[in-house]
């Protein structure tokens, strides 16, 4: 792009100017979901008492969906590989996957919702050790409620903006549009991708874990 | 399109959904004064209430007021004060500073052809057109917009507070919207700055305008996602029924806590006032050089200091926090880390009147807004000090002392740099000159009414009225205050009045206005090099940079007292 007659190129190493924008970007929405982990943590420290792991939610079930997520965090850098060696095709294949596994992990996350919105018998005794009443688990059940869907849900919505964005970039890729010499829009994505991954971990732990 | 070349655009292109960062300044520009007007009113509302407490408001009472006969309610007090301090604060400073000057500023003062995101730009204007849209929606909700305050502290912000309607919902809503809308410009911004700066512009070599509207820029990079999750928080606490900031009896179980609102509204709070104010040192930093015809005195130390204060303001929010139980021994130390930024304030305030000293200053109308600046931003500036410390803020605490205080920092410094700012860059905006006369007296008229005003402020809460009494006279102690608050009001009408002014003169010299030489004030920065209208892509050939920002009366320049960033200082002599 003609662009470069005003960048400068000798600050920032070879990091391109959208490149440098998606890291600020990723320093910004990396502290709101900063705000919002200790936010839950503050919560939790004032609390008397906090349900148990594992009593209400169900972790073998997201166990399998971080290791999903994680999966597709390869399968983005194996996107990233492929357009590096002009490989159009395993282009479009992993970013296809990588699309495909944010879509399930979303998937998952709505069964686990509606789950916990529906109710049952089973949930309503699990409700009951966690020191909850009712059947349902909803944002009104408990400050810890509150803080599980808070915080899973930024992240949810964070993975679906992520599919839309996946969905523009192999677009694009369909028709050719990257190759060896032009490959930075596809870098980007991956940074934004790994970094929903990332703090899928976390979030992972701090919700699910402890 | 960024090869510099004027091209064909249609009207939607260029004046409504543009990508052109001066005509996004322009609209930020409007925006931002549509809503100073909007908060503008609405003070004059509050000073009604104030001086003749119950009785109806003459003349618009009817029309605004109808079910209660033009009377200002109880509930209609709390509505006006709380969006009279989130309109000025959000929708009218910061799309100000902000959006409109940073926007318009930037690339032209660093030789850039645009932003480095100019889609993204135009996104953040529309999300914050949006969230205005939203807010002013509010208005008209059945039982009113948000009434908590600025500050929305819960229980009051929330339904178990026992504030009515769906106005604090939309309130979080939009302050979401707005923040999404000012995150994309910090990115816009930061960028551009590290990115795009023309060929020899090295960081000290910018502008100070462009270091204030950086750092801010950085600022709001970093707290505003902080509260944004805090708002999202207190979003579902009214739309989704969340408890996380109620200490009942359901929170002694699980712990909600409206302690935390506080902490997470602060720590981006306090920034925030920086993010308002630093973008105004920088200009006034700069117009101070440019009409005392004086290199700007320790440039390199008045960046510095600005960089000090940026890092220092993340970690002293707790200053407003010193009554509501925090531990004490916090309260100390929040209090030694604020008394420390009075020390980078004071020297680059000690640098302004370096500027001035022994300059041949030129009382136009920029540099006389740029003058009361530091007159009104030196007493915001002393006032703080009382309530930095512990001991006198404890008495002082959300008195009208504080009003008084942040009045003077916030709305009289940073609406008279952004007069000054407006008066300096119109010519470069609309290529016509603001008329000088209509401007002195718009200067004089905003000028002494302001400081009557907000430092009577101070007097009637150092006398003891707490600042969001509806009806203080209720209390015997404060009765004697009438008189003196009846005659705030009418200073702050009269204040209200003076923008008459400006508006008059805006329209009359946009239609008549003389025309504007391209550089009018005999400025060194490179937007003073382009003729109006400036072209999409901005210059014809890119901008090498040569000198600092502020090449004024160099013995080494013949023939005039000024070169421009881009010449060389030899080729001159």
């Amino acid at each position: 792009m003609s662009q470069s007659l005003s960048v400068r190129k000798d600050v920032w190493g070879d990091a391109t100017t959208g490149k440098l924008g998606m890291w600020l970007f990723i320093l910004i929405d990396g502290l709101s979901f900063g705000t919002l982990l200790i936010g839950g943590a503050a919560l939790r420290a004032g609390a008397a008492s906090w349900p148990e792991p594992g009593t209400v939610l169900n972790i073998p079930l997201t166990a399998f969906n971080t290791f999903l997520l994680i999966c597709t965090s390869f399968t983005m850098v194996m996107a990233l590989n492929s357009v590096q060696r002009d490989d159009q095709k395993g282009l479009v294949k992993f970013l296809l996957l990588t699309m495909l596994g944010g879509m399930i992990f979303l998937g998952i996350q709505v069964y686990e919702y509606t789950h916990f919105i529906m109710g049952s018998e089973h949930l309503g005794e699990q409700l009951a050790k966690a020191g909850m009443s009712g059947t349902k688990f909803l944002t009104t059940s408990s400050v810890y409620a509150g803080a599980f869907y808070v915080t899973t849900c930024y992240h949810g919505l964070h993975v679906f903006s992520g599919v839309i964005y996946i969905f523009c970039i192999l677009m694009a890729a369909m028709r050719g549009r990257y190759s060896s010499q032009d490959y930075d829009k596809v870098e980007i994505l991956g940074l934004y991708w790994h970094f929903v991954d990332l703090i899928w971990i976390l979030v992972f732990t701090v919700i699910y874990l402890i | 399109m960024s090869d510099g070349t004027a091209h064909k655009q249609s009207f939607i292109t260029k004046y409504i959904f543009s990508t052109d960062h001066k005509m996004i300044g322009i609209q930020f520009l409007w925006f931002g004064t549509f809503w100073l007007l909007w908060g503008g009113l609405q003070a004059m509302l509050i000073r009604w209430q104030l001086a003749y407490s119950g009785q109806p408001v003459p003349i618009i009472g009817k029309l605004l007021f109808g079910a209660s006969d033009g009377i200002i309610t109880p509930d209609i007090y709390n509505q006006i004060f709380t969006m009279h301090g989130t309109i000025m604060i959000f929708w009218a400073v910061t799309p100000l500073l902000s959006g409109a000057f940073a926007n318009f500023v930037i690339p032209l003062q660093i030789g850039a052809r645009d932003m480095a995101f100019p889609v993204l730009n135009m996104f953040s204007f529309w999300t914050f057109f949006l969230s205005g849209v939203i807010l002013l929606a509010s208005h008209f909700l059945p039982a009113g917009p948000a009434a908590a305050g600025w500050t929305s502290y819960p229980p009051l912000s929330t339904p178990v507070g026992g504030i009515a309607g769906h106005g604090q919902a939309l309130w979080a809503l939009s302050l979401t919207l707005m923040g999404i809308a000012v995150i994309m410009g910090a990115i816009n911004y930061v960028t551009t700055v590290i990115r795009m700066r023309a060929p020899g512009m090295g960081y000290f070599q910018m502008p100070l305008t462009v270091w204030g509207i950086w750092l801010a820029a950085i600022l709001n990079a970093v707290f505003v996602p902080i509260i944004a999750a805090g708002l999202i928080f207190l979003l579902l606490e009214n739309v989704f029924g969340t408890q996380f900031f109620i200490a009942g009896s359901k929170a002694t179980v699980e712990g909600g806590d409206p302690l935390l609102y506080q902490h997470v509204f602060w720590i981006f709070g306090h920034p925030e006032v920086y993010i308002l104010i630093l973008p105004i040192w920088g200009i006034v930093s700069d117009l101070l050089s440019v009409f005392s015809r004086k290199p700007a005195f320790g440039y390199r130390v008045t960046a510095t200091c600005m960089c000090i204060i940026t890092c220092l303001s993340a970690i002293v929010w707790g200053h407003h926090m010193y009554t509501t139980g925090m531990s004490p021994l916090l309260g100390k130390a929040f209090m030694f880390l604020t008394l420390l930024i009075s020390i980078p304030s004071s020297v680059f305030f000690l640098n302004w009147l370096g500027t001035l000293w022994k300059g041949s200053l030129q009382l136009r109308a920029p540099m006389l807004f740029a003058l009361s600046v530091v007159f009104v931003f030196g007493i915001g500036g002393l006032t703080g000090l009382y309530l930095a410390t512990v001991t006198s803020d404890i008495y002082l605490h959300d008195s009208m002392f504080v009003v008084g205080h942040f009045h003077y920092t916030l709305a009289a410094s940073v609406l008279m740099g952004s007069y000054a700012a407006l008066y300096f860059w119109f010519p470069k905006m609309f290529g016509k000159m603001l008329n000088p006369l209509l401007g002195k007296i718009h200067f004089w008229g905003t000028f002494i009414p302001l400081n009557i005003v907000f430092y009577n402020m101070m007097v009637t809460g150092y006398a003891g009225q707490h600042r969001r009494l509806y009806d203080p006279y209720i209390y015997e102690f404060l009765q004697n205050l009438k008189p003196l608050n009846t005659q705030i009001s009418w200073w702050a009408w009269l204040l209200g009045a003076a923008q008459v002014v400006l508006v008059v003169n805006l329209i009359w010299s946009l239609m008549k206005g003389k025309k504007a030489e391209r550089n009018p004030w005999n400025a060194a920065t490179i937007e003073w090099t382009v003729d109006y209208p400036i072209p999409h892509g901005n210059f014809a050939q890119m901008p090498t940079v040569y000198t600092g920002p502020h090449e004024y009366s160099n013995p080494a320049i013949q023939g005039r007292d000024w070169i421009s960033q881009t010449e060389k200082l030899t080729a001159a002599s």
